[in-house]
């Protein structure tokens, strides 16, 4: 144990001369000249609390003896000092030609010149801070976008404990876990309610037990599963074993699904406006549906637009109170709370 | 070579003549100061614009867009900042911090009413505040995550796509961004929202809402009402009348005529608030920023901005509504006075502007003298 832990050791040991065979000659210089004394101030540069230096990559000093500093911190920033190390000020806060600081010059009139290789952009300042002038331009973000990772597209992995970008959880009265999975799959999830796997179903298609983007979920009093199968227009319901029961298919797309609470529960349901789509479709989603838990359709409310009264692609809504609901809109960046009169309901004629 | 010599002369005519036009045009006299505003956080500067009160409001692209790294997709925030200065330039307040779509400023307008637009071509939205900074409306959707795979959603080969910041939007049905068209005319973008790095916005009387669109390859003007309900829409890719390539900036009259910057296609063209095309102005460059002065008789200017590698032009046209041009003024550079990518211009009467500038990261009001 000795021997083997002294062996480590002596590997340890020669790791750092081994690495070092690659090192150029000592300069010639060195041996012929004399070595200077020196001392160095510790800890001269004094950051206020809060104030961490990064990478120092930069340093230079102005005609009063004050200290530039060009350091990359968890931003890349630019510190002043006096010349006792005591802290002045910071240059450029926040600013758009900081990103990853590689050096910082002094010229004649005490400007100040921050060079950026992160941005491409050097900085030129007045000795209070003020920005003087820009050399470059930092390229445009915008164009840059390509370079990136990651479309979250469908998979159909259905992990056990893993999701892929789910969208929605219900639970039912035993507090049983119903989570429908989502956008990178096409599922629902069930869970005891200790979060133990049960059973997932669901593939990507239009068949039974398939769904396009199942976008929300509710559970009633009786533990029956209601799947907003969104992208193919239709609500799928489930029992609580998850075997398809029944299938509606004339409320548009539900985007978002609630079931109220009480002893006779109601579920409405949103056809919301989709975003990115042609105008043209505003006039036909965007209104709520109220439905009893057998699919009779009690009526409807509500139309897409961005006005108040409106829908602008609901993406949520609650209805603990059936006739009060909150509703929360992705286009329009709002929750509206809505109060329903279902008494004073009217026919539309059909439309 | 009779052939020749009569090419080279035309050529030279051609340029005499465009000598003759560039002497023709008056030097109005201006003064410009660099050092009323300081930016709490520096940066280029898209957009500038005052409200009835003087404050003035600077849209710049200064801090950084952010990645979000560790989720299902990569996430894009922040990038610009919304600053609110008093007249005599002392900093007020920042509108909208951490909004959704403030990533790469665009563009700022005030409406009549003193509420403030923002415009920003890395959410693709329009965004409406109140005078005290809470939303009004918002238009456009910003794309859910930055970076486009091939597969499923947006092919890889769409033009743009990355640059669109759009992939599957939310509902994964119909289109994401513009820029795909809604089976029209190339380039038209579909009867909606979704813009294409848009660039400006402006309003008739009757408060409908006009935006250009834009920077990408929608090239067309979107109207909505005044609740944000879309109207119509009008132009395509091309350079016909009524056709565009690469709108930088948008302005309408009391009259309620529109004048879209038609860059790509050195124009100004003028509508009426249906569209309908009724004339174009060609001698003023490049139209970058254009802005439309208060008060009456109304005029009209222009700024013939340089581009990111160079030191040409930079001035800036007025015009009679018309057309004719008064004057011009200013010359690229990136000294006091000068101009450096002009990208906005405020002008509440005809001789007091704004000047925003993307190359010297700064709002110079301009004072033009008689």
């Amino acid at each position: 144990m000795t021997r083997r832990l002294s062996a480590i050791l002596v590997a340890l040991l020669f790791a750092t001369p081994a690495m070092g065979q690659n090192a150029p000659a000592a300069a010639k210089a060195k041996a012929a000249s004399p070595e200077i004394p020196f001392d160095s101030a510790p800890n001269f540069l004094k950051l206020p609390p809060g104030l961490y230096m990064g990478e120092g990559t930069g340093v230079a000093t102005n005609s009063k003896g004050h200290v530039f500093v060009f350091t990359r911190s968890g931003e890349t920033r630019l510190f002043e000092f006096d010349q006792n190390g005591t802290f002045v000020k910071e240059f450029g806060v926040g600013s758009y030609g900081f990103a990853f600081a590689h050096a910082v010059r002094v010229d004649k009139d005490d400007n100040v010149w921050a060079v950026d290789e992160g941005t491409n952009v050097i900085q030129k300042f007045t000795p209070d801070g003020k920005l003087l002038m820009v050399l470059g331009k930092r390229p445009d973000p915008l164009e840059q976008t390509v370079m990136l990772p990651g479309g979250g597209q469908y998979s159909g992995a259905n992990r056990p404990y893993s999701f892929h970008r789910p969208t929605d959880i219900a639970w039912d009265p035993q507090g049983n876990i119903f989570i429908s999975d989502g956008y990178g799959d096409s599922r629902v999830v069930k869970y005891d309610k200790n979060g133990r796997f049960v059973k997932s179903v669901g593939t990507r298609g239009n068949g039974p037990l398939q769904f396009s983007t199942p976008h929300a979920i509710a559970v009633d009093a009786k533990g029956l599963v209601y799947v907003a199968d969104r992208g193919n227009s239709r609500m799928i319901i489930l029992d609580n074993d998850l075997n398809q029961k029944a299938v509606w298919d004339t409320i548009g797309a539900p985007w978002a699904v609630c079931i109220s609470q009480g002893p006779h529960q109601y579920i409405y349901s949103s056809n919301s406006f989709a975003t990115g789509n042609n105008f043209d479709s505003a006039a036909t989603t965007g209104e709520i549906y109220k439905m009893e838990l057998d699919g009779t359709v009690l009526g409807h409310f509500g139309k897409s637009g961005h006005g108040f009264k409106e829908f602008s692609s609901v993406h949520q809504m609650d209805c603990r109170n059936p006739d009060e609901l909150y509703v929360a809109e992705i286009t329009q960046w709002r929750v509206q709370k809505l109060t329903l009169h279902p008494a004073a309901s009217r026919s539309t004629g059909g439309r | 070579m009779k052939r020749i010599a009569s090419f080279v002369m035309a050529s030279g005519a051609v340029a005499l003549g465009a000598a003759l036009f560039a002497q023709s045009v008056p030097e109005i006299n201006f003064d410009a100061n660099a050092d009323i505003i300081n930016l709490p956080s520096y940066g280029e500067v898209a957009g500038v614009a005052t409200n009835s009160r003087g404050n003035v409001f600077v849209y710049a692209r200064t801090g950084h867009a952010v990645a979000t790294l560790g989720d299902e997709r990569t996430f894009y925030h922040g990038g610009s900042r919304l600053f609110q200065f008093d007249q005599s330039g002392k900093f007020v307040k920042e509108l909208g911090q951490g909004v959704y779509a403030v990533n790469f400023a665009q563009q700022v307008r005030v409406d009549p009413q003193d509420n403030i637009w923002i415009v920003d071509a890395g959410s693709n939205q329009v965004v409406k505040f109140d005078p005290e900074g809470r939303y009004q409306l918002v238009l456009g959707r910003k794309g859910e995550n930055i970076g486009v795979r091939p597969g499923a959603g947006v092919p890889a080969s769409v033009p743009d796509a990355a640059a669109r910041g759009a992939a599957a939007p939310e509902g994964g049905r119909g289109g994401g961004g513009g820029g795909r068209g809604g089976g029209g005319n190339p380039g038209a973008g579909i009867n909606g929202d979704s813009f294409n790095r848009p660039s400006d916005v402006t309003w008739d009387r009757a408060g409908n809402v006009y935006v250009a669109d834009g920077y990408g390859t929608n090239n067309r003007i979107a109207k909505f009402t005044k609740d944000g309900n879309f109207v119509k829409t009008w132009g395509h890719t091309g350079s016909a009348q009524g056709q565009f390539n690469q709108i930088r900036g948008i302005a309408a009259d009391a009259a309620g005529n529109i004048y879209v910057a038609d860059a790509g296609n050195k124009r100004i063209q003028v509508f009426d608030g249906e569209g309908t095309f009724k004339s174009q102005i060609t001698n003023v460059g490049t139209p970058q920023a254009i802005c439309i002065s208060g008060g009456s008789p109304q005029y009209l200017f222009a700024s013939n901005s340089n581009d990111a590698e160079s030191l040409e032009h930079g001035e800036i046209y007025k015009l009679q509504l018309g057309g004719q041009v008064v004057g011009k003024f200013g010359k690229a550079g990136k000294l006091p006075k000068e101009f450096g990518m002009v990208n906005a211009i405020d002008c509440r009467t005809e001789n007091d502007l704004w000047v925003g500038e993307i190359w010297n990261w700064r709002a110079q009001k301009v004072t033009l003298k008689k």
